[in-house]
């Protein structure tokens, strides 16, 4: 990788906003989804679902449902492959269960019918005989020695002896000496702080349309994040050659996380097989809050030691996390972001991934981050008010910077906290007045973002365009941000260039749209990709002016010669080049192949303003300001909406978004009505300042800027409300009655 | 189950379809009529995904059957734009940036529609309270709110 080849300023195309590639067909209703597809002979799937939180399954009877007119085919687990491990076992088990259900909404069977209507009456028709088990929902209640035992043998080696078979894995990691760093201090909070499971709540249920033939070929259309994914997973799940599905993306609508892997599509194959016939199947939005997503909820005690000078001394933490029915809550990430932020002397984090009777967790923004950070910034701010330090100015004394052992290991590089910390101080937000039942919070976030394995092709048109082909979907206008960084390295207008997304078929394996990884791996990759075709367009050059390849440079978008011995020759442009390269040496492209590792962290720091009403206890959120190391920002208002969009999230998950079970297990609101996500007059103008602190390991210095946003906006919210309000409130999500609960508590205590 | 036989018109076109009693005005819409433009998000009203006008009156086609279209005029994202001149809102959607994903877009755009039509001069407050059953997941509707009051000036400004 010509990393040295680093450019950090003087860009023409990267910084400017223009019009996205696909807003036309994205105002005009014409963008293909995940559920616009359809396909000739087409049947439509519907689920069985389970309506216990957790149940043997004893019979599953669909006579009565294939009598139906029009049903032509139903799948069971019978119809999977069988003997698969590890993950794949989970995955399977998750798709549709095997001898157990194992949660509200799991999966048991599915139907295939001529109409999306008889299909739902067919599979209301298949009889299941469940025997009922005692459930457990609730993390701390899952540890417990008399709560049921989900699966006995889902833990690792891990777990201490001794532990309940709930508690799956164990982590634990740490240095220096704590218990000198709390002697030291003038001041010690130790807390308790709680968070619930919250759902992606993409706007779009997932949807598929898949064909396999006998011959063990297929097709599939699909919203994903990522469709190499879902092409191994689906090919392991049915017992197929990976190489013998195509998988094609969609347009998605939205995903942050939750559309990284699969529950529908290997469902929808095994009715194609079993029918013979395209099958179509789409979620409702009840079957994606039961049965898809969420995020994990969390139980964490907090103990951080500070000077009075505001010198943090000593920090611990032990982190519960419950991901559903298996494996793979993302305990490893909340313990690793928790207290990444500052620079500690003694440091010691305890994780445990439990299982509970809930959906099996799916990655959400910053996947962990969140709850660790509620928890961090949460306890950190209960320092600064007994201290009586300014929150920015403490944190500003503790923060990471290049250099700094991090709490989990490793020194950072280049890191932007700093600024960012610095940028809200001087924001005027941190000076506005603030009236009665008002309160400011103040609160720094941390995602480490990813790299990935990443695959694209460029290649040169013959009028001296530019085609980029990537494998990561476009979610929040990636493509645009492709194109300005091709059109940067090749100069050509950025109108120039179309950037698409290919199939499974056309590129090799590409990671998905996650980690905050497609502007840096995809976009690293497409910058790599434009200079090799670079290289091409020089060669060809050079020969037709008789010299040396070296003796050529590439200057807005032209071959010109350079150099003491290359001679004088007017520059050739890149449309001049590529009229002829089909007799100078054929097609010119240029293809790039990594799995890039020098995504650069991004730190944010986020000032939020809001009222709560002591009558009612709802909170208003009055004024908010993200502050985030972008590195580069591509396309700025992509940038600031990533902002925008995740900390809009961390405010629903702050006040107002829950999975709420019964006591019979079942989930209580699986409607939007009811899973209440902000709406338009819940909130302000949600203002953004971009820092750019490059990072060292992208050409033009990106740093993946998508997840950071969600994790400040909970403990900044949770720090406000302590201000408004007068109260404390460390479980979220901080709903009207338990604000109230707690200055009642506290007008009665 | 027989069949009921709908005569209707969607942006500007007669169209026929035959449908389920209980099939709503979405599933027709995409099923039967292959306009695709609304979305389903959630089905139960909830979400503005579907938002398309019944005779001018901005509806859930989610909650409305099929069947009930007979005889009336809908308007779907299909139709805002004037053949190849986008509607204002469409044009300002884009430059402002105000959809990621875009899948609350169509929705967001008829309905911002309805609401310039009855309100050329909204407030911030007027259009974040019309606007509060259209979610939108991904953008926290910052730039949604400033497009539309944009394209409502302008809108203004060349009446
Ligand atoms: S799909 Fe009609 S309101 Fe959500
Ligand atoms: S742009 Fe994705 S839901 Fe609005």
């Amino acid at each position: 990788m010509a990393l040295d080849d680093r450019k950090t300023d003087g860009f023409k195309y990267i910084g400017t906003r223009p019009n996205r590639p696909d807003g036309l067909d994205k105002v005009t209703g014409k963008a293909r989804f995940g559920a616009d597809a359809s396909a000739s002979g087409m049947l439509h799937g519907a689920i069985v679902r389970s309506p216990h939180a957790h149940a043997r399954i004893l019979k599953i009877d669909a006579t009565r449902a294939l009598a139906l007119t029009g049903v032509k085919a139903v799948v069971t687990r019978a119809d999977f492959a069988t003997g698969l491990t590890g993950e794949d076992a989970d995955l399977l088990e998750n798709v549709i269960a095997g001898e157990k259900a194992l949660y509200d909404g799991h999966a048991i069977a599915a139907v295939a019918a001529t109409s999306a209507l008889i299909a739902r009456d067919a599979a209301k028709l298949v009889e299941v005989t469940y025997e009922p088990l005692p459930h457990v929902t609730d993390v701390d209640a899952a540890m417990q020695p008399d709560a049921p035992i989900i699966r006995a043998d889902a833990a690792d080696d891990s777990v201490p002896e001794g532990m309940h078979p709930n508690v799956v894995r164990y982590m634990e990691f740490g240095r220096g000496d704590l218990e000198a760093g709390f002697a030291e201090a003038d001041a010690i909070v130790e807390q308790t702080y709680k968070t619930e499971a919250t759902h992606q709540g993409y706007i779009e249920p997932h949807a598929c349309l898949a064909q396999l033939g006998a011959d063990g070929r297929g097709e599939l259309w699909c919203c994903t994040q990522g469709h190499w994914f879902v092409r191994r997973m689906c090919t392991a799940l049915l017992g197929l050659e990976t190489s013998q599905l195509r998988v094609t993306p969609s347009e998605i609508g939205g995903g942050f996380g939750g559309k990284t892997t699969v529950f529908i599509d290997p469902i929808a194959l095994a009715l194609s097989r079993k029918a013979s016939r395209p099958v179509k199947l789409v979620m409702s939005r009840s079957e994606v809050l039961r049965a898809t997503g969420p995020t994990a909820s969390a139980s964490m005690d907090i103990k951080i030691g500070m000077k009075r000078d505001g010198t943090i001394t000593a920090a611990s933490g032990v982190f519960r996390l419950q991901g559903g029915a298996f494996p793979g809550a993302p305990t490893a990430e909340t313990m690793q972001c928790a207290f990444a932020c500052y620079e500690i002397p003694a440091v010691h984090e305890v994780g445990y991934d439990v299982i509970a009777n809930r959906p099996k967790q799916a990655a959400y923004r910053a996947p962990g981050a969140p709850m660790g950070a509620f928890a961090v910034e949460s306890a950190l701010d209960e320092l600064c008010r007994e201290l009586d330090l300014d929150p920015i100015e403490m944190r500003l004394k503790n923060a990471s910077r290049e250099g700094t052992r991090s709490s989990f290991g490793p020194r950072f590089p280049r890191v932007g906290l700093v600024e960012t910390l610095e940028a809200a101080k001087a924001h005027p937000h941190y000076a506005a007045p603030l009236g009665p039942n008002q309160g400011r919070g103040v609160a720094c976030g941390y995602w480490m973002n990813w790299g990935g394995e990443t695959s694209v092709s460029l290649a040169i048109s013959e009028d001296g365009t530019a085609q980029v082909t990537v494998g990561t979907p476009d979610i929040g206008g990636s493509r645009a941000s492709m194109a300005l960084m091709a059109a940067e390295a090749l100069g050509i207008p950025y109108e120039n260039v179309r950037c698409n997304i290919a199939d499974t078929g056309s590129l090799g394996i590409n990671e998905p749209t996650h980690g905050s990884r497609a502007t840096y791996a995809s976009g690293l990759a497409t910058i790599e990709s434009a200079r090799q075709a670079i290289g091409k367009l020089c060669e060809r050059a050079a020969d037709k002016w008789g010299i040396d390849a070296e003796a050529v440079i590439w200057e807005d978008g032209c071959a010109k010669p350079s150099g003491p011995n290359a001679g004088e020759f007017p520059p050739l442009t890149i449309a001049e080049i590529a009229a002829e390269m089909g007799s100078t040496g054929g097609p010119i492209s240029g293809h790039h192949e990594a799995t890039p590792n020098g995504h650069g962290g991004s730190f944010g720091t986020h000032l939020v303003d809001l009222e709560v009403d002591p009558e009612t206890g709802r909170t208003t959120i009055l004024r908010y300001t993200v502050v985030q190391d972008a590195g580069k920002a591509i396309h700025p208002a992509y940038v600031e909406g990533q902002f925008q969009g995740g900390a809009v999230q961390g405010i629903g998950w702050a006040l107002n978004e829950e999975y709420i079970y019964g006591q019979d297990g079942r989930l209580q609101n699986p409607i939007f009505l009811d899973y209440r996500v902000p709406v338009a007059s819940d909130l302000p103008m949600i203002d953004t300042v971009i820092v750019e602190v490059p990072n060292p390991g992208h050409p033009y210095g990106v740093r993946g800027v998508g997840e950071t946003g969600i994790t400040p906006p909970l403990p900044a919210v949770a720090n406000a409300v302590a201000t408004a309000a007068g109260v404390r409130l460390r479980h979220l999500p901080m709903t009207p009655p338990r604000i109230l609960a707690a200055l009642e508590q506290k007008a009665g205590g | 189950m027989s069949r009921i036989h709908v005569t209707t018109t969607v942006n500007g076109d007669e169209v026929e379809y035959l449908c389920e009693p209980r099939e709503t005005l979405l599933d027709c819409l995409r099923d039967h009529v292959g306009l695709t433009g609304a979305k389903e998000g959630c089905g139960t009203g909830d979400c503005g995904a579907c938002s398309v006008t019944l005779d001018g009156r901005l509806v859930c086609s989610c909650l409305v059957l099929g069947a009930e279209a007979e005889g009336k005029k809908v308007e779907t994202i299909e139709g805002l734009a004037d053949g190849d001149t986008l509607h204002p809102l469409q044009r300002k959607f884009i430059e402002h940036a105000a959809l990621q994903c875009g899948i609350c877009t169509p929705g967001i755009l008829i309905a911002a529609k309805a609401l310039l039509e009855k309100t050329p001069d909204p407030t911030e407050t007027e259009v974040r309270y019309w606007l509060a059953g259209n979610l939108c997941r991904c953008t926290g509707y910052d730039k949604i709110i400033r497009a539309v009051m944009d394209a409502a000036a302008e809108m203004r400004e060349a009446s």
